[in-house]
């Protein structure tokens, strides 16, 4: 791993190594060594069944680790579970808000699940409440939420005991564009006040926002390890002009076509419905398909994301 | 964040009572939803069952002590009956949906773990939740039927007092654990009708066991519910026996034990995976 911290991983918040999971026959986590530093904004990138969530549950002391090791704040979940469980903040995928209380209440009662006096934690649940904007529906029922809002809620839940490091599972799935700017906005003024994040997603653009340096997961194992940019640079082109065309109805692929662009970029990828180029310059590419007599129902010429960078890795695509 | 004046830290339990007592604040928000509705159908339903049961039934039933296990009236023998298996049927709700709800449905339970709480916290708090509903319908049905003149005693009605919170956890306990490993809601039918009923009917609680046939009669007696039945009913009526009421305590507190022992089991296996 490229890090600048000690083997043994001290003064990570964060170190695992060869760390597993295995459910019976299957292994979910297949030996991954992970060093999360203080104040950075930490993310697992990679498709549904990579073992992200796995991982997180390890992190988050609930889930037994079933090989390798793993310190959270230097201490071992198998021993301590307890005491970093009051330490950390836990934002999962699946909301676990009581939808039968109110906004507030539901701050309030899990403060308490910390050992913080009431007075304390009503007042935390006022300040947490102000900071995801939801002071006017601090007696509105749960239930009454709209999904953004719900989220924001539990985002705030877990901030009660001013934990050192938040975890969030697929903070924005599920939520609409405009509910996952606000979310993204409130994680990235957590970030600069110096909470360690560490956030597992299947989205590219959420990784490239969030995180300052990220591992691709792909059946349990890292793939690749840097910052959105780095890997971007090593593993894709500057741009990348996509070229589309019908899908063929004879069940065959677009292979022959791109056989007669290969040339043309650096590498090829081949899609049911379009050629990805990568090349240095889009647009002159593009060009010169045309001028070899090709006719793509439509172009586009974009960036490199990371997106590209796991179809790199893996042949894959990231939402499937 | 922005840090206030106050800064206590958050913690790990000191130990498992201080664990379920974080758990407090949610159960008493909870139940100060619903309150006002349990504590009426606790005054109501007594009364129902006693003037129905009770008085217009018992007025058909000849007033025998002999064949009424001491009683001078059936109102005397089937109230402490009625008391016991109400404790028994409170539970049978408390700890089936609720649970399967909370660990399936809401996630209650996975958030209650999230932070520095375990599963033995959850359980200790949910059954604690549990032992006061059962003390607070117990002692509304003791009080409601008070007028009626059946207790023979106050400190037969204060003992019989502790005894449906033993009985409620003697249920409590095993049907929690029972429901904590279930994965789907439709076992809980027939855990009503193939548990709860014949057990409320048939464990001595409208009828002397002696009434019913062999083997009926013996089955009867190591039923949970009998035991309950017959302690409430010894203390209520002043014909407590010793021996046969440390049997009781004894059976129903191995109950509480084992079943603890299992749901500590069963809750840890589905929920740390």
């Amino acid at each position: 791993m490229s890090t600048d911290l000690p083997a043994s991983g001290a003064g990570s918040m964060i170190h695992a190594s060869g760390l597993r999971k295995s459910f019976g026959g299957f292994e979910a986590v297949r030996g991954i060594d992970v060093d999360v530093r203080p104040g950075e904004a930490f993310g697992f990138l990679g498709p549904n069944g990579a073992g992200k969530s796995s991982t997180m549950r390890m992190i988050a002391a609930v889930s037994p680790v079933s090989g390798g090791t793993l310190r959270i704040l230097g201490m071992d979940p198998a021993t301590d579970a307890q005491q970093i469980k009051a330490r950390i903040g836990v934002c999962p995928q699946e909301d676990t808000l009581d939808t039968e209380l109110t906004v507030r209440d539901n701050l309030v009662v899990y403060g308490r699940y910390f050992g913080l006096p009431r007075a304390e934690v009503r007042e935390r649940a006022q300040e947490l409440l102000e900071f995801v904007q939801l002071t006017e529906k601090a007696d509105a029922m749960v239930d009454d939420l709209s999904g953004g809002m719900k989220r924001r809620l539990t985002i705030a839940r877990s901030l009660i005991n001013r934990p050192d490091i938040l975890l969030l599972d697929e903070p924005t799935t599920g939520l609409d564009p405009q509910a996952r700017h606000v979310v993204w906005d409130r994680l990235f003024r957590l970030k600069q006040q110096g909470v360690t994040l560490v956030l597992t997603t299947h989205y590219m653009d959420e990784a490239e926002q969030l995180t300052d340096r990220l591992v691709v997961m792909d059946k349990g194992v890292i793939v690749a390890e840097g910052s959105p940019l780095d890997l971007i640079a090593a593993h894709s082109t500057r741009e990348v002009a996509e070229l589309r065309f019908p899908v063929p109805t004879d069940g065959g692929t677009h292979e022959p076509l791109a056989e007669k662009v290969a040339d043309l970029a650096e590498r090829v990828e081949v899609l049911p419905d379009r050629l990805l180029l990568y090349t240095a310059d889009g647009e002159e590419t593009v060009a010169k398909v045309h001028e070899r007599g090709l006719q793509p129902i439509a172009t586009l010429v974009r960036r490199s994301t990371l997106e590209d960078v796991f179809l790199r890795l893996t042949g894959r695509t990231l939402v499937d | 964040m922005a840090q206030t004046h106050t800064q206590s830290q958050a913690t790990a339990p000191r130990g498992t009572i201080d664990g379920a007592l974080r758990l407090l604040d949610y159960w008493a928000t909870a139940y100060r939803r619903t309150w006002k509705g349990s504590v009426v159908s606790s005054f109501v339903t007594p009364l129902l069952y006693v003037l129905a049961m009770g008085v217009l039934l018992g007025g058909f039933v000849e007033a025998d002590p002999e064949t009424l296990e001491g009683a001078t009236s059936y109102l005397a023998f089937v109230v402490p009956g009625m008391i016991a298996a109400q404790s028994m049927t409170l539970v049978f709700g408390e700890v089936t949906y609720p649970v399967m709800g909370m660990i399936k449905w809401n996630r209650t339970y996975y958030a209650m773990t999230a932070g520095p709480l375990g599963v033995e916290h959850v359980i200790l708090a949910h059954l604690g939740f549990v032992a006061f509903r059962v003390a607070v319908s117990a002692a509304v049905f003791l009080a409601v039927v008070a007028p009626f003149g059946v207790h023979e005693s106050w400190w037969g009605v204060l003992l019989a007092f502790p005894v449906q919170v033993l009985i409620g956890l003697a249920f409590a306990a095993p049907i929690y654990a029972f429901s904590a490993g279930l994965r789907s809601e439709s076992a809980f039918s027939l855990v009503f009708r193939l548990g709860m009923i014949p057990l409320f009917l048939f464990s001595g609680a409208f009828f002397p066991v002696s009434n019913l046939d062999q083997p009926l009669e013996s089955l009867a007696v190591i039923t949970p519910l009998w035991h309950g039945v017959d302690l409430t009913r010894m203390l209520t009526l002043g014909t407590l026996e010793l021996g046969p009421a440390l049997v009781h305590v004894a059976y129903l507190g191995a109950l509480v034990v084992l079943g603890w022992w299992w749901a500590q089991r069963r809750l840890q296996r589905r929920m740390v995976v």
